[in-house]
């Protein structure tokens, strides 16, 4: 799988291709800035970039402006974004488009090597990613705001990890129960919320967001 | 903080009448002094003018000084005196030199304009509320007795509008004279503070402006220093209470697995997993003091997504909109993003409202930011230290807040800040959230 990465840090840029090559991605360019990054994302042909969200020359969300330009000329394009900083503003122009394949994620994430690998490989696939803490604030925000109070703890459970982009096989296992009880649950949350059940992935995450950012 | 309509100590309305009539007295000397003044001016060529004519400046001054302190007390706004008039060496030349200074003074020809204005403008407006209550009187206690009298002598007795020539017209004068000494009973502390407001104009002088300016930024200054030492304060505080603890306990953590490398391999895993929650911890701590300091939206996009950032966050439903033509000054914008961060806290904690318009706009040279709540209303700027602290923070940039917050609602909160357009317009272009 053909990856593009774009870090000024050296050490976390070498950090990332060294993790990302131990699990058999081939890194095709590393770059520091936006102009180089916009340039590899249109020649180099990757399957996924991992792309920070701050890069020089500006030292402005130069990264997510590159993506979303990119995405613009070649929709879909698998872009994953790191940021020191999860933006609700941001996640939204990410996820405008509703053509799929987004991440967006906190740096930290890096940190635990094997949730991040597969993160990067969801997105490669089409998922969509959000980092839990935009979730977790988008579910504060629909307590306070009344909108989620109709379901129970362990359906806003499943209901924040819907929402970061999990198959319903994942929750099944983060949660420790069976995958039928997760498809129940679901069922349950979409009744509730007067939402349209689907079995697309990537749909059934839009339409939680959309409901989230009511 | 807004300057708006100051009522100042104006005196009861009784006594306005009264110090109305001295006021005309005053008037009178300012307008013999200023003659004065013209004639030993006049004389300066003939060498004799030179010993006359600065005990007649200072006389001038001296007066002068004592309408300022007048219209000072009255309109609750300061109004510094000037400092009388010294030669600064003896003899004839000193005095010449005075001379010369005097004349050469703009103060000096400000207090000649007031001197000359004040018996017409000034008298007028300080004679204006007795007037009223001596032709009041003159209706309500004299006419029902002379009228009869009056009107042999003068073919037309008119009271104001009423011809009176015959009982029922006199007794109908009393009524209007009554009216006449309430009217001027009553708008005898806004005849005054007119003439402090004309007072004012003819005699600020630029250089009591200036001093007054230098007092104002001199307490922003200090307020400035003190709130960016209180918040650096803060920021120490915050490192070493958090992302430093944090870092210290990683550390530590790190060192114990080193140790048990070679004996539990279970017990080092649980090491590095507090290891990295350590990392994630002290990361945490530093994103919201960052946020805290200069938010990232701001520093990427500018004043409206930041705000608009600040919306989507919001649990009541909050409407951007935004015409603000490029990017304003890194610390302009700071100041504004934190005003509106802080009125939204406000509106939302306080008024209860089901929704919120934040409107910001660039133009003439300043950038207005209006908040509009439906919610309570019956905020009070005075009252909430959260105004007051805004108002404050806004002076430094010589900006200004006004509320208007009638019981019941709806509240809207107008900020402005004078300042210019630093760099082209990077912002995303998205209209409302």
């Amino acid at each position: 799988m053909r990856v593009v990465i774009a870090e000024d840090l050296f050490l976390l840029r070498d950090g990332l291709t060294k993790l990302l090559r131990e699990h058999g991605f081939d890194v095709v360019a590393a770059v520091d800035n936006g102009p180089a990054l916009q340039q590899a994302l249109l020649t180099a042909e990757p399957d996924v970039a991992v792309v920070d969200i701050r890069l020089p020359p500006s030292h402005t969300d130069e990264g997510l402006q590159a993506a979303l330009a990119a995405r613009r000329r070649r929709p879909g394009l698998p872009i994953l974004l790191l940021s020191q900083y999860v933006e609700q503003l941001y996640a939204r122009e990410l996820l405008a488009d509703q053509a799929g394949a987004i991440g967006y994620l906190l740096k930290d994430r890096v940190s635990n090597g094997g949730q991040f690998v597969d993160a990067v490989r969801r997105v490669a696939e089409g998922g969509t990613v959000l980092d839990p803490h935009v979730i977790s604030r988008l579910l504060v925000r629909g307590t306070a705001r009344g909108t989620v109070t109709a379901l129970t703890d362990r359906e806003r459970e499943v209901l924040a990890l819907m929402a970061e982009g999990r198959s319903n096989q994942a929750i099944s296992q983060r949660l420790h129960v069976s995958e039928s009880a997760v498809t129940k649950h679901t069922a349950n949350i979409f009744t509730k919320l007067d939402l349209p059940i689907s079995n697309d992935d990537n749909r059934r995450v839009l339409a939680v967001l959309a409901y989230l950012n009511r | 903080m807004t300057d708006g309509t100051r009522a100042g100590r104006a005196p009861s309305r009784i006594a306005a009448a009264v110090r109305g009539s001295r006021l005309v007295g005053d008037s009178v000397v300012a307008a013999v002094t200023v003659l004065a003044v013209g004639a030993a001016g006049m004389l300066i060529p003939l060498g004799v003018g030179v010993n006359l004519f600065p005990p007649a400046a200072a006389r001038l001054r001296m007066l002068a000084n004592r309408a300022r302190a007048r219209a000072a007390s009255w309109s609750g706004e300061p109004l510094p005196a000037s400092p009388p008039w010294v030669a600064d060496q003896d003899g004839f030349a000193g005095r010449a030199r005075l001379c010369w200074q005097i004349l050469g003074s703009r103060g000096f020809w400000d207090e000649v304009a007031w001197a000359t204005l004040d018996p017409f403008t000034g008298g007028v407006l300080a004679a204006g509320p007795l007037a009223l209550i001596v032709y009041g009187l003159f209706g309500a206690l004299v006419q029902p007795f002379l009228w009869a009298t009056i009107h042999a002598f003068a073919d037309g007795n008119y009271y104001a509008v009423i011809h009176v020539d015959s009982w029922t017209n006199a007794l109908l004068a009393v009524p209007l004279g009554v009216l006449f000494v309430v009217l001027g009973v009553w708008s005898g502390p806004w005849w005054l503070r007119q003439h402090a407001r004309l007072t004012r104009s003819l005699l600020t002088t630029r250089r009591a402006e200036l001093a007054r300016r230098v007092e104002q930024l001199t307490d922003i200054r200090t307020e400035m220093t003190d709130h960016s030492a209180a918040e650096l304060r803060r920021i120490e505080r915050d490192l070493h209470d958090g992302a430093q603890a944090r870092l210290v306990a990683m550390g530590m953590s790190l060192d114990a697995a080193e140790r048990q490398l070679d004996g539990d391999p279970e017990a080092v895993r649980a090491l590095l997993v507090q290891a990295r929650e350590s990392s994630t911890a002290a990361l945490q701590e530093l994103r919201d003091l960052v946020r805290g300091i200069h938010p990232p939206v701001l520093a990427d996009r500018g004043l409206p997504d930041a705000v608009r950032a600040l919306a989507l966050e919001m649990v009541v439903d909050v409407t951007v909109r935004a015409a603000i033509p490029a990017r304003l000054a890194p610390p302009v914008e700071a100041a504004a993003y934190f005003a509106v961060n802080e009125v939204l806290a406000n509106a939302a904690k306080h008024a209860r409202p089901h929704q919120i318009n934040v409107d910001l706009r660039y133009g003439a040279g300043r950038l207005s930011i209006e908040v509009v709540d439906d919610g309570d209303g019956g905020a009070d700027p005075a009252d909430g230290t959260g105004l007051r602290g805004i108002g404050r923070r806004l002076a430094a940039f010589d900006g200004t807040i006004a509320v208007d917050s009638p019981p019941g609602g709806p509240t809207t909160v107008l900020m402005e800040i004078p300042c210019a357009l630093s760099s082209p317009k990077t912002s995303s272009s998205s209209g409302t959230v």
